[in-house]
């Protein structure tokens, strides 16, 4: 009987993964709306070119290397399908508190999970640079992100190695439950390097200091682009307490849903408001960011927080996010669609916000695992886009930008009928 | 002969056609253009930036009319095309020296 508990119980874990992973992957779409939304209708093909091959890259390098520098095993996942049901439930009979114990499930479901929160981390990169960066830079950028710079900062993080054997950020109090830090700040350090080298987009800055409006092409596909990321971050938190199948992580399940939901709510009004009062107008990109803004904040902690308190760190996310926009823009730091406020800047916030509900994190941990974090993922990916721009450029000519990268990368329009250049 | 241009604000423009129609204009002609005067263009806000739209939407109604008909039809659409507010537009009136209905071959006043 006990036996055949534990089949369940290992069938229903590794169900719930694959499930939340499916969802985590439907945030590609979501990344993909929002950000063909955001930019000018001539440079939409070339953004969903971005989206749909850095996701693929992703897949393919975490399968080839990332997982294994990550996680330890064997490189193209060899063996990854060898499971010894018998030799897995000798694990669960050694297994301490018993039922109630630690998650036991499928390694290959394990790998699906995990491989869709790198082609987050790196669809936070295109909206950074997109409209004028070369389609073949980046997804070579995309190539060395996906396959060692998050995998790595990953190891010392999510499977506790130490940081070049230097230092240990768990035995620090380092907690960061569903990545605000090692996935979405991760991201927002690397699109902030490749932006540094790569320069505002023409026309963004005027020469005395003037921000000049380069409007969004589709606000209806970039707020259809919200409601998914929205919905995929369920996966995303959700999948992140690695186990259902007992009473007290069914609830954390649950707690974790409700407050995943209602920090984006909170961010939502939170920027709606602050851009009303500070623009005299309701402006919906700054309220879809401050969505996004909700949910980056609560990433780090979304099952210990109550729910008016995670409503809270939301809000305070959207507020936070609004705020951002406006200092980079000061800044000349041009990002169109508001990635590196989003994920970056709230991703900080986030993590610092932890060790209020969480006990078991300290202020300390929180500050050194996102300096080591910020330090590997932007100085790594500076050298990288360095290295990309001596050998093959990465931005496209004043003349393609200016007829949009659709017709210089891709040689097609996105909307062929009417477009506005 | 007169030719008589109106620009007017795009949300006006069924009233003075319904204007028109009760004073016996039976025909016009309506393009959609853009264009500034002392309104000028204005201002809109995304992400907390502000850009200027310099060319505002109008409509422009053309009418042929005769020398009888042409004060009824100015003030008509002086009065339904008038909000009081700035951007109301203009009325052109220029010289028409000939006019042809296709169909019959009438000329003149008869083919108004």
């Amino acid at each position: 009987m006990e036996e055949n508990l534990y089949h369940l119980q290992y069938a229903m874990d590794t169900f719930y993964f694959l499930v939340c992973g499916a969802l985590v992957m439907w945030m590609a779409a979501g990344f993909s709306m929002l950000e063909s939304g955001l930019v000018r209708a001539k440079n939409t093909t070339e953004i969903l070119t971005k989206n749909v091959a850095l996701f693929s890259i992703a897949c393919i390098m975490y399968m080839l290397c990332g997982y294994s520098i990550m996680y330890g095993g064997e490189v193209f996942l060899s063996g990854i399908a060898d499971v010894d049901s018998a030799a897995v439930l000798g694990e669960f009979a050694e297994r301490e508190d018993g039922f109630t114990g630690g998650s036991i499930y499928s390694g290959a479901a394990d790998f699906f999970f995990q491989v869709v929160f790198v082609a987050t981390a790196m669809s936070i990169v295109s909206g950074a640079v997109a409209e004028r960066m070369k389609l073949w830079a980046f997804l070579l950028f995309a190539v060395v992100m996906t396959g060692f710079i998050y995998p790595m900062e990953g190891s010392w993080t999510w499977n506790g190695d130490a940081v070049f054997g230097l230092y240990s950020l768990g035995d620090l109090g380092f907690s960061d439950f569903a990545g605000s830090g090692i996935v979405h700040m991760a991201g927002a350090a690397a699109a902030l390097a490749g932006v540094l080298l790569l320069g505002p987009r023409k026309g963004k800055y005027g020469p005395n200091g003037e921000i000049n409006a380069i409007t969004g092409a589709n606000l209806p596909l970039a707020t259809l682009g919200t409601f998914i990321l929205w919905m995929g971050w369920f996966g995303f938190n959700g999948g992140s307490v690695l186990k259902l199948g007992d009473i007290a992580n069914a609830n954390s399940v649950a707690m974790v849903f409700l407050n995943t939901n209602t920090a984006a709510a909170g961010g939502l009004v939170a920027a709606l408001a602050t851009a009303r009062l500070l623009f005299g107008k309701a402006d919906l990109t700054m309220a879809l960011n401050g969505a996004l803004a909700g949910l980056v904040a609560i990433t780090a902690e979304p099952s210990t927080p109550t729910a008016l308190g995670a409503t809270l760190i939301g809000a305070v996310g959207g507020v936070l996010v609004v705020f951002s926009i406006i200092a980079l823009d000061k800044l000349k730091i041009d990002d169109p669609v508001g990635a590196i406020s989003v994920h970056g800047t709230v991703g900080i916030f986030g993590l610092l916000v932890v060790p209020l509900t969480n006990s078991d994190s300290t202020f300390v941990g929180q500050i050194v695992g996102g300096l080591t974090i910020f330090v590997w993922v932007f100085g790594v990916s500076l050298i990288v886009w360095a290295l990309i721009k001596l050998v093959m450029g990465i931005r496209v000519s004043e003349e393609e930008e200016y007829e949009g990268v659709d017709l210089a990368e891709c040689g097609m329009e996105a909307y062929p009928e009417f477009t506005h250049k | 002969m007169k030719l008589v241009t109106a620009i007017i604000k795009p949300f006006k423009l069924d009233v003075v056609r319904e204007a028109l129609s009760d004073i016996g204009v039976h025909g016009m002609t309506v393009t959609e253009v853009k264009g500034f005067g002392r309104q000028k263009g204005h201002s809109e806000l995304y992400r907390g930036a502000e850009y200027v739209v310099d060319f505002l939407p109008k409509t422009k109604v053309e009418i042929a009319v005769s020398e009888a008909q042409l004060d009824t039809v100015v003030e008509a659409i002086s009065k339904a095309a008038n909000s009081s507010k700035i951007g109301d537009g203009k009325i052109f009136v220029s010289n028409l020296e000939q006019v042809v209905r296709i169909r019959t071959g009438e000329t003149g006043d008869q083919a108004l």
